[in-house]
């Protein structure tokens, strides 16, 4: 079932990214850039189009946002000075608040790892934050052998760092939660 | 000279190679690196994919430490360099949305904030750097790999070259290296898919390799610790999945610096990596 609604995703999309998302007119140099097309279900400047048509459902559900790399080739590029990397982030931002594709879970649960382990700290603790995404996505055993390399080459600490940054930390986060933008 | 010196949170981990070789020829450069106080992780990829308004605020801490330190800011890793720069322009750049007051954090921009790379181009003559080089790399034949967040978008980075940027290949060519040219500088190694889409990146990379073999090199070079893990620690597997094996050691800049300095400690730095370099520098008479 298609839901075409051309003036509220567009105006949405606009607002939350502050990019002119409708000057787009598909001069296709955002995907030929793109070097994660190669696993996206709909390249970048079809994303915007469908954007631009209302097509909102497609394109939360899309995985195309889940697999950027966040390369900003395409933000570089864009003769329109639109920062697409930026508008991908809004994207996935809004389709996770609509309920995620379980199949794109990973990038989720990287994130709130990573987030998660410098909310505590103040900075990554890598080993912890490893741990972490791991046991998250229930895959324990992958990399195993690189772990205990990078530990035999004491590249991965065992211990976090105590500092003083985590009070401040904490508190960024609170605060921008509360903003969300 | 002085500055302050933003390590980021792998340089302490992951990329220790690359913090032990930047403090090492930074000394024997006469740059003084003051590490930030109490800084904080800049966010990374994370923060932006997840939330605009945190991806902003953890990095403008960082600048309103180095603010206060009164120094000009070397970053060594393209990410944190990045969202820096990103902060930068929203707190104090042309357009400024001034997210000071609800941030509650306070930057003028009354700082310089560098990449590493940039800042040992313009502050160091290639003179300079020349006179240090006691060990040419003769024989090394390097592909200079910038990836993408040191240089993109170039309105936030002010790169000034960020599609064939040469700061890199110039360097290595001061430093006695046979440098090769290529198209794939600043072609992306897939960055935190390594964690989230694994295949993917293995793609990235096996893409990297081959054209760096069609190049002609024998090694790549880095100034990013993503960059690095990425093409340094997955080469078996990149091999697997390829039906053909990949062996090509993946250099900090830095290090290549301090091994062309004669600096005693480069042997260590390169015993940390994934893909042993020291076979390839024995043979080329360097190590």
């Amino acid at each position: 079932m298609v839901t075409v609604s051309p003036s509220t995703f567009i105006r949405d999309i606009e607002a939350l990214s502050g990019e002119k998302v409708s000057t787009c007119f598909q001069c296709q140099k955002c995907s030929n850039g793109c070097p994660a097309t190669i696993a996206m279900e709909i390249a970048p400047h079809r994303l915007i189009h469908m954007m631009q048509l209302g097509l909102r459902d497609q394109v939360l559900r899309s995985n195309t946002a889940w697999v950027c790399a966040a390369c900003e080739t395409c933000t570089a590029r864009c003769p329109n000075d639109i920062d697409i990397a930026h508008v991908l982030d809004i994207v996935r931002q809004m389709s996770e608040r609509a309920g995620a594709r379980p199949d794109l879970q990973d990038t989720v649960r990287f994130h709130s790892a990573f987030l998660s382990s410098v909310r505590r700290h103040g900075k990554v603790f890598e080993l912890g934050m490893m741990a972490d995404y791991k046991l998250r996505t229930r895959n324990l055993f992958q990399d195993i052998g690189l772990a205990l390399s990078l530990l035999r080459k004491g590249k991965l600490k065992l211990l976090p760092r105590r500092l003083s940054a985590g009070r401040p930390v904490k508190d960024i986060f609170r605060r921008t939660e509360k903003a969300g933008r | 000279m002085n500055v302050s010196y933003y390590p980021g949170c792998s340089l302490h981990g992951t990329a220790r190679e690359y913090d032990e070789s930047v403090r090492a020829v930074c000394g024997v450069l006469g740059v003084k690196l003051d590490e930030l106080h109490d800084w904080n992780c800049c966010g990374a990829s994370s923060a932006h994919s997840v939330n605009e308004a945190l991806s902003i605020a953890l990095p403008a801490r960082n600048l309103e430490i180095a603010e206060k330190a009164g120094q000009d800011l070397v970053v060594p890793c393209a990410a944190c360099y990045q969202r820096l720069k990103r902060a930068e322009k929203r707190l104090a750049g042309p357009s400024r949305t001034s997210g000071k007051d609800e941030l509650g954090i306070h930057y003028e921009g009354k700082i310089k904030i560098n990449h590493l790379l940039d800042f040992l181009s313009h502050h160091v003559s290639e003179r300079d750097i020349k006179a240090k080089v006691q060990k040419p790399l003769a024989g090394l034949k390097p592909v200079a790999y910038y990836g993408c967040l040191a240089m993109r978008p170039p309105k936030v980075t002010d790169a000034a070259n960020s599609e064939d940027p040469q700061t890199m290949d110039s360097l290595l060519c001061a430093l006695g290296a046979e440098v090769k040219p290529w198209s794939y500088k600043t072609d992306c190694c897939g960055g935190g898919l390594s964690f989230t889409r694994r295949d993917v990146m293995n793609e990235f990379v096996k893409r990297l390799f081959d054209m760096a073999g069609e190049a002609g090199a024998d090694c790549l070079v880095t100034a990013c610790p993503l960059c690095q893990a990425n093409l340094d620690n997955y080469q078996a597997e990149v091999s697997q999945r390829a039906g053909k094996v990949y062996d090509l050691p993946v250099f900090y800049f830095t290090e290549l610096m301090g091994l062309a300095f004669g600096l005693p400690g480069a042997r260590g730095w390169f015993g940390r990596h994934i893909t042993d370099p020291r076979p390839l520098l024995q043979q080329r008479g360097l190590l």
